[in-house]
């Protein structure tokens, strides 16, 4: 598959690499045991060591520590036994401490990998450099007060790990693939709510361009992207700008961007004499966090089955695709559901394609359009499997299934039930479907014979009709049998 | 009535020839009476009554109960406001008690005010203080001396009877150096041993808490009060407090003290040398045997301590920046703006010079060769001392390299103020715990000091040393 992209006079490759802040879930902060939950009211969730007060001293959260083990376990890397806390200084309103703590030399979690699943069945390794721990900010308000700023230190020591990956993505679809994956690996792992929205998952695109073969350009760093779509967007448009510059013989600053999303354009976040220098040094108050092999272990243990085995189990036990089976298993509650249904009942392990098709067409349109996730769903796991289950032993046709399949949306009914109620049931009686048969043809006869004199597609009207008279009951391949033999015994 | 030690007030109390209330007029008095000395930065007389009659209400058991007790003003405490004796704090009213004052308050003491400091301890001579110099008790009229820095209010106030003990910080001898200065006794003890918790922070890695008393018992009883774990210090250590005081043993049977050849140093009077020489031949008397040491990398000491101290400093000071607490400049027109007043008005010189140091040492492309560099040597400084104490159990030097100087003296010069350190930079620089108790006079009949030290966690020995040789001059 190619990637390269057209200019006026050349084809480029972009070269990109993604730095992802995902929050820790944790119910505490990094270093202070205050709150982390989101949209409370503002500088409700501060301690003193949040705060910065004289002579508060930052103590290590094990949990947190833990979470990233575990999502460095999730991301196949090395979890390093020695790791050191460094301060980063700089001033900002929202940064009480006047530094963040982060890991600068010594990462808690070293070398990865995370593999990309594209639609024609191929996949793509992409590296992690390494994932350390830092402390968020806290949130400047510029727009309530005309002549203030105000400070709410609420998420102001809240953990987050920043994962780095190599510059090995190479387009903006590839981009938005790979950081989906890592969000879903967090998700499984349990080490990150992945929520967009909230800020709870962020990224900052470095990218680059050059003619194939070439070394790689000068990069510019587009900060703090919280949705997929933006990142997407932000990319293609940095790419072009990058492009067209070169092209007419610019030359690209490298520049800390922001993106614009109301005009879908970049800007540069500070001029170059601002740059910072951030001293960083080991963290006085912190000792090196050292982590024993024996914990790590343990830790190993705990790790749930992770979106790329449970794809892998899925090609290999259910026959999947390798694309359908990615699909399926990039959201956890999707594949928890999944599995659910087929678990509810032996028979479905060889229908798995089918039940994948109601769960990700049928099921997903009702889910969307009431805006309902799928772990609330009033469809039951179980309840679709038996839907299933009656659609394949001919008990309803797929057609009526969807109308039974919106009953039980609605109602939260077995399909059983429903099917009784409504006398839904397929017919598959013969003698009652010849009934329906004759009486097409009794009342069709001048159709019959021109049917018989050649006009074969007229075999369809008679399916219609008779699939009408029996109000969408009958057995589409019974009623089709016994439609032929019938008029083929006329001629 | 005089009130000469702990151990003599406790019997007092305890055989009922005093009140806790008339403890707590006495001192009052007496800081009165000595307010042109400028020891305190706080004093409320209110408060001291108030806590006088909550005292009464505790069990006779609590250790200290009525002790009068005067803390640095870098310790936060709920009753009276925190400076750390700069501008920036100015009125800052803290919500919390730091660990060691609120143990001392758990055993009853009593706390007359908060003592005068170098502000955010940075300095030799609590010349630096945005609320001006303390002057050494004892000096003449006509001559007012220093009372060396950075814990110079707390000696100061031992010194003038206007406590029985005083918490100091010793970041690199800022409480040996002004025990020296005022002719008390004061303990560093082992990086860790007391909890940093709530302490203004000046240098973290060598921040210490510590104790100064009139005589050595009441050091161990004070000590033993404000050391422990705190989980909420993660530098904090983990390890059993021995009972100092029940455990006092001026027997220095078989001990050996290492008397290190690098602190002969030019320019060191004859007087301190000759005080270090008796010290020696009095311990020697005593039982202990005397041996010659080196701690090749001393040179090293104070060019280490003035990097890596200042470069934590810069990053520990960037809290104060107007935004939260403390004082804010008027008029700035850009946050950026606010940043620059605010700290260029509310920090004073001499700490505007550490943060810039600071600063400079960890900037890009100097780091390597300044703060990395200082940190194998501190690496080799510390080696040197455990390489020392494998065959010494103490190590015996002179606290300062002067007696106290007169008030004025080194003002401008940075240089020369911070060689006032150079005795006591070592031991901070490898976190190990140190004495210094009156030892002489000079010509002048100031106190002149000598500083006993040992490795990690060894107070003991210190004081059972320190104690001995306090018999001295009895």
């Amino acid at each position: 598959m190619s990637n390269l992209v057209k200019g006026k006079k050349y084809q480029w490759e972009t070269v990109i690499g993604l730095e992802i802040h995902a929050q820790v879930k944790s119910n505490s902060k990094l270093f202070s045991n205050s709150s982390t939950v989101f949209g409370s009211k503002p500088n409700s969730q501060v301690s003193l060591v949040d705060a910065a007060m004289p002579g508060m001293l930052p103590v290590i959260n094990k949990y947190c520590i833990e979470q990233a083990v575990k999502t460095g376990i999730g991301l196949k890397a090395k979890i390093n036994n020695y790791s050191v806390f460094d301060r980063k200084n700089y001033f900002y309103a929202d940064l009480p401490q006047g530094y963040q703590i982060s890991q600068y030399k010594y990462p808690i979690v070293g070398e990865g990998k995370v593999t990309i699943d594209f639609k024609d069945g191929s996949s793509k390794d992409i590296r992690i450099v390494r994932l350390h721990l830092e402390q968020d900010a806290g949130k400047s308000l510029h727009d309530q007060n005309p002549t203030k700023t105000y400070v709410d230190l609420n998420r102001s020591g809240v953990a987050l790990m920043e994962i780095v990956s190599e510059p090995d993505i190479r387009s903006a679809d590839e981009a938005g693939l790979y950081i989906s994956k890592i969000r879903s690996i967090l998700m499984y792992l349990d080490t990150c709510d992945g929520n967009m929205q909230e800020g709870s998952l962020r990224a900052d695109v470095n990218i680059s361009v050059r003619k194939p073969g070439d070394d790689y350009g000068t990069r510019c760093e587009i900060k703090n992207l919280n949705s997929i779509k933006f990142i997407k967007q932000a990319i293609n448009y940095e790419v072009k700008r990058q492009i067209e510059t070169l092209e007419e013989g610019g030359v690209i600053d490298q520049n800390t961007l922001l993106f614009n999303t109301s005009n879908g354009k970049t800007r540069p976040m500070r001029s170059k004499e601002e740059a910072h220098d951030y001293r960083y040094f080991p963290d006085p108050d912190l000792l090196p966090l050292e982590i024993n092999q024996k914990d790590i272990d343990k830790l190993k243990i705990s790790i749930p089955e992770l979106p790329d085995d449970r794809k892998k189990r899925y090609v290999k036990d259910y026959s999947l695709s390798n694309y359908d089976a990615s699909v399926l298993t990039a959201d956890k509650s999707v594949s928890d559901y999944f599995d659910t249904v087929i678990k509810s009942d032996k028979s479905l392990q060889d229908s798995s394609k089918i039940v994948v098709n109601w769960i990700t067409s049928e099921l997903f349109s009702l889910l969307k359009d009431n805006n309902i996730e799928i772990y609330d769903s009033p469809v039951s796991p179980n309840h679709l499997g038996k839907l299933v289950n009656l659609i394949k032993a001919n008990v309803i046709s797929g057609k009526i299934a969807k109308d039974v399949l919106l009953e039980m949306f609605n109602s939260k009914e077995d399909p059983e039930i429903i099917i009784q109620k409504k006398g839904l049931k397929q017919v598959t009686d013969t003698s009652e479907i010849e009934i329906i048969v004759d009486e097409v043809l009794l009342n069709n006869k001048k159709m019959v014979e021109e049917y018989l004199s050649g006009k074969d597609k007229l075999l369809g009207f008679f399916i219609g009709q008779s699939m009408k008279k029996s109000k969408g009951k009958a057995n589409p391949k019974i009623l089709n049998d016994i439609l032929k033999n019938k008029l083929s015994k006329k001629n | 009535m005089e009130f000469k030690s702990i151990t003599q007030l406790k019997t007092l109390l305890d055989e009922n020839k005093i009140s806790i209330k008339e403890i707590a007029e006495t001192y009052i008095k007496r800081i009165n009476e000595k307010k042109e000395l400028n020891i305190f930065v706080y004093f409320n007389e209110d408060i001291i009554h108030y806590q006088a009659k909550e005292i009464e209400k505790l069990p006779n058991d609590k250790t200290l109960k009525g002790i009068p007790i005067a803390v640095k003003d870098l310790f936060c405490t709920k009753s009276m406001p925190t400076t750390a004796g700069s501008k920036i704090l100015e009125n800052f009213k803290p919500t919390y008690e730091s660990f060691v004052t609120q143990k001392l308050i758990n055993q009853g003491s009593m706390f007359v005010g908060k003592t005068n400091l170098d502000e955010f301890a940075m300095g030799s001579a609590t010349n630096t203080s945005y609320f001006g110099n303390t002057i050494n008790p004892l000096s003449k009229n006509d001559n007012p001396l220093a009372p060396g820095g950075s814990s110079g209010g707390s000696a100061a106030a031992v010194a003038a009877d206007l406590c029985l003990g005083a918490t100091g910080t010793d970041t690199g001898g800022s409480i040996r150096q002004p025990a020296s200065f005022c002719g008390v006794v004061g303990i560093k003890p082992t990086y860790g041993l007391c909890s940093r918790w709530g302490i203004a922070a000046f240098a973290s890695s060598l921040d210490q808490a510590g104790i100064f008393s009139k005589n050595v018992k009441d050091a161990s009883i004070l000590l033993q009060e404000i050391a422990g774990y705190d989980q909420r210090d993660s530098t904090s250590s983990n390890v059993q407090v021995p009972s100092f005081y029940k455990n006092l043993n001026p027997s220095l049977d078989g001990k050996v003290v290492g008397i290190p050849k690098e602190y002969t140093v030019d320019g060191i009077s004859d007087e301190i040398n000759g005080v270090w020489e008796e010290a020696i031949k009095s311990l020697e008397k005593k039982g202990a045997k005397i041996k010659y040491v080196s701690l090749p990398h001393t040179k090293y000491a104070l060019p280490t301590y003035y990097i890596i101290a200042p470069a934590e400093a810069s990053s520990n000071l960037a809290r104060y920046d107007g935004v939260k607490y403390g004082f804010r400049a008027s008029d700035a027109k850009s946050l950026d703006d606010m940043y620059e007043l605010t700290r260029s008005e509310g920090f004073g010189k001499e700490v505007k010079r550490r943060i810039l140091i600071g600063t400079y040492v960890l900037s890009a492309g100097y780091y390597d060769a300044y703060y990395l560099k200082a940190q194998k040597v501190r690496k080799l400084i510390a080696n040197d001392f455990v390489e020392t104490f494998s065959d010494c159990d103490l190590i015996l030097t002179p606290t300062a390299p002067s007696a106290a100087f007169p008030l004025n003296e080194k003002q401008d010069d940075p240089i020369k103020m911070y060689l006032n350190d150079v005795f006591t930079v070592p031991a901070s620089l490898a976190g190990i715990p140190g004495i210094s108790i009156p030892y002489g006079k000079d010509k002048q009949g100031l106190p002149l000091g000598i500083q006993l030290l040992s490795k990690h966690y060894n107070e003991q020995e210190i004081f059972n040393a320190a104690f001995a040789l306090e018999k001295d001059y009895e």
